[in-house]
């Protein structure tokens, strides 16, 4: 029985899918990547950045990730591009980008 | 060590959920099962039990709090009866399907309409697809017996599923009757602690229950579910040879009594096989070859059992306690009518309709069926459509036409 | 109860309790309440989460990708209060039973569909028995997973797609539900309002004493939705900003049963701004939309008398 959400997928046999569609493990989604919805992508100016964290709580997809009091770099793998952290921004440090640009 | 008593068949359930002492029971009051969660009420105000009882505001709640109770890893039970698993049932489906094995003390009455408290199964068989395991009772002995053994049943790693224990309203549940329970250490080993391999409140592992599925995996589930329903025979078997083992009292997936030779044969469910088996024995004094199919377990249904069992008649009545609206019978009849037919079985057949909301049903009239199957066998008279027994129509006619 | 201070810095450092990758829209205001609701817990701490059928059901649990890192159960729309009930006891009888020692929290998330409306019920059932647990609603203002259906606590006027604006109708002709002035007359220990404002130590502080407070907790969140409310999505902070500050979406606390306003304005807004931003309100906006505009701002001004009254103001 194959009880690993990263090795279900459309092609698993029923035999194989877990009781009930359970899953036993924390957090799988991180497997799906919605940074593939974005059409105009937050660029992060680290200049301008006062590492104030406002960005942080307001973002939709947990994609501004905090390491030793230190805001990081996107999570570009999931971030959808809604454009609310470049709208919180107090500093103008983050800009949103349109591919075309 | 058997005990021999007198009991009710909701205070033998209530007895039964005594000795298993299960973690967590919500229910919501309806006749007539109302007296298991006062009985359950009444022994944890008392300090007998350690069952927490969430006396939650409706049937819904009751179902939906006993399925987070169970994927909680508690060993969940509730009691209810009619418009009551009507209300639950939308999450009859989603317990099924989550695979939670809770446990149901269904106290069968009839749906509303009209409004009525009394027998019938309108209730459980409009959840016979909802993937619950249902197993029904002829008495009061039979409901305890079949409490005890349902959640060993539900928690089989092979089975997972939730099991509804039937029993006919007021004729089963109210009537006093003898009773031989057992001792509740010899209960409790046979139960056994509930010890489930995954469950939200394991402290090592998160887990999560009732996704969203896409269609990808929708019929895959379905497939698993179904199979496990398929094992779910062979298990209830083996649980009733485990019972047998301590009590003596034998059970399968039904009761054949003086079907052997059988060339008449009725097919019932629940409280009616009691006044069959009269009408079986005196019609034997004279000679009669007839007899009696009792299912006990309607799900998963026995089909090919049945067909084996019932390939010898020359004809046999089908008794439904529950219309179906389908203009071609109930529930049993059109269950067990595919059973025979798949068994090349070639007895005629009728699917009789009676004790609609309590209608009694005497042994005169059992007595009466037989003789029409006599009839219907010989060819002298037919039955295109499925009759109701004991209908006021304006004849004599025992079944209407 | 055990209430830590306000430390903005050391919760963003948290661990996220939501994960990336659920599918709910771009800018979705929902999850945001999700995730923010769920930091509040202390590190270290177990929880259950649970959740009505809704938008944020089908986008953070599609098989087999749960965005939980902590234990979830989703059972149908109606009952995510007596489904999490339900858990709740489990533990208590396990815990009793010594089968369980680590400490655990509950809480679910409904939105205002499966809060104020067809889980009601089961809500109310579950507050009233005091298990021990928090009731979220993320409050949308209609029902946005089946395509903004009007719900009971969506404004007047709005439009809606079963309260369409139309050459007759100005959207939705009833006022909104007070649902946590339901749950208050429920005399649980603790009811709060709030929304994203700030830096979200509101909603944080709130969620806090939900999930810490011992007994049956209810927190009303209101969580904008783009596409239901025709917003501009990186607009979201403005939009909660203007709830406030019209006195649309005031911020409150119920504790034992005592009123307490979080927040007074010192300019109250007018509610033309709050409705303006919107593409929900528009309507109102053209000729003729005047006296609705100033019967939705009488009625908000009403409901905040009331609320000032209430809370002893």
């Amino acid at each position: 029985m194959c009880l690993k959400a990263e090795q279900i997928n459309e092609n698993t046999k029923w035999q194989d899918l877990t009781e009930g569609l359970q899953i036993y493990e924390p957090a799988t989604s991180k497997l799906f990547q919605t940074g593939e919805w974005r059409t105009e992508t937050p660029v992060w100016n680290r200049e301008k950045c006062r590492n104030c964290l406002l960005c942080v709580p307001y973002c939709p997809d947990s994609c501004i990730l905090v390491k030793e009091d230190k805001r990081q770099e996107f999570d570009y793998d999931h971030c959808k591009g809604c454009g609310i952290c470049a709208k919180v921004c107090p500093f103008g440090a983050i800009e949103m980008e349109s591919p075309g640009e | 060590m058997p005990i021999k008593t007198r009991m009710s068949g909701n205070e033998a359930v209530a007895h039964a959920i005594k000795q298993i002492n299960p973690d967590v029971m919500p229910a919501f009051p309806i006749t007539p099962s109302t007296e298991i969660p006062q009985f359950v009420a009444s022994m944890i105000a008392n300090g007998e039990i350690d069952t927490e009882f969430i006396p939650v505001e409706s049937e819904h709640s009751a179902m939906s709090a006993a399925m987070g109770a169970s994927a909680a890893g508690a060993r969940a039970v509730t009691a209810t009866s009619s418009c009551g698993m009507a209300l639950m049932w939308e999450v009859l489906y989603v317990a099924a399907s989550s695979r939670l094995p809770i446990v149901m003390a269904l106290v069968n009455r009839g749906l509303t309409g009209p409004l009525n408290i009394n027998a019938e199964h309108s209730d459980s068989m409009g959840a016979r697809d909802s993937g619950w395991i249902q197993i029904y009772a002829e008495n009061n002995q039979e409901v305890y017996d079949n409490f005890l053994q349902a959640h060993r049943i539900a928690e089989h790693k092979d089975v997972r599923l939730p099991v509804m224990i039937c029993q006919d309203g007021f004729i089963t549940s109210h009537a006093v009757q003898n009773i031989t329970l057992w001792e509740d250490q010899a209960i409790r080993d046979f139960v056994g602690e509930y010890q489930p391999e995954h469950y939200l409140l394991r402290e090592d592992e998160a887990m999560a229950v009732g996704p969203y599925a896409l269609s990808p995996y929708c019929m895959e589930a379905k497939k698993a579910q179904a199979e496990a329903m398929k094992r779910a025979k062979q298990v209830i078997l083996d649980v009733a040879d485990g019972f047998e083992k301590i009590t003596g009292r034998h059970y399968g997936l039904f009761e054949e009594y003086r079907l052997e030779d059988a060339e008449y044969a009725v097919v019932a469910m629940g409280s009616v096989c009691g006044t069959v088996k009269d009408a079986v024995d005196a019609m034997r004094e004279q000679g009669r070859k007839v007899g009696l199919l009792k299912l006990r377990v309607f799900r998963p249904f026995p089909g090919r059992e049945i067909g084996a069992a019932l390939r010898h008649c020359k004809a046999i009545a089908i008794m439904d306690r529950s219309e179906s609206y389908s203009s071609q019978g109930g529930p049993l009849g059109a269950e067990v009518t595919a059973a025979l037919y798949r068994a090349k079985a070639s007895a005629e057949t009728v699917n009789i309709m009676y004790g609609l909301s309590g209608r009694d049903v005497r042994v005169e009239e059992i007595r009466g069926i037989f003789e029409e199957l006599e009839k219907l066998a010989a060819g002298e008279v037919s039955y295109p459509e499925y009759p109701y027994l004991g209908l006021r129509d304006g004849t004599e006619d025992l079944l209407n036409r | 109860m055990e209430q830590k201070a306000f430390q903005f810095r050391e919760i963003q450092a948290r661990q996220e309790r939501l994960a990336p990758g659920h599918r709910m829209c771009a800018g979705c205001g929902g999850s945001i309440a999700v995730r923010n609701v769920l930091k509040a817990l202390h590190p270290g701490d177990k929880a259950v989460v649970g959740n009505a059928t809704g938008c944020l059901e089908v986008s953070t649990y599609m098989y087999p990708y749960t965005a939980y890192e902590d234990s979830y159960i989703h059972s149908a729309f109606e009952n995510a209060g007596a489904t999490l009930s339900g858990v709740e006891t489990a533990y208590r009888v396990l815990k009793k039973k010594g089968k369980i020692s680590s400490e655990y929290k509950f809480i679910t998330f409904g939105g205002d569909g499966g809060t104020y409306d067809i889980g009601l019920q089961s809500l109310s059932g579950a507050m009233e028995r005091g298990h021990d647990m928090v009731y979220v609603c993320y409050d949308n203002g209609a029902y946005m997973n089946t395509g903004t259906q009007r719900s009971s606590a969506t404004p007047m006027y709005a439009d809606t797609t079963t309260t369409p604006s139309g050459t007759v109708s100005q959207g939705k002709p009833q006022a909104r539900k007070d649902l946590a002035g339901i749950l208050a007359a429920h005399n649980i220990p603790y009811v709060g309002q709030t929304t994203f404002i700030g830096n979200m130590k509101d909603l944080y502080v709130k969620s806090e004493r939900a999930i810490y407070t011992p007994g049956a907790a209810f927190l009303n969140v209101l969580a904008p939705c783009p596409r239901g409310w025709k917003y501009n999505a990186p607009d979201l902070m403005e939009i909660c900003k203007l709830a406030v500050e019209t006195c649309y979406w005031p911020l409150f606390e119920v504790i034992d049963g005592k009123w307490i306003l979080n927040y007074k304005p010192s300019h109250k807004l007018p509610l033309e701004d709050f409705l303006r931003k919107q593409g929900r309100f528009q309507h109102l906006f053209q000729p003729g939309g005047e006296p609705f505009l100033q019967a939705f701002q009488e009625e908000v001004d009403r409901r905040w008398e009331e609320l000032l009254a209430r809370c002893g103001e």
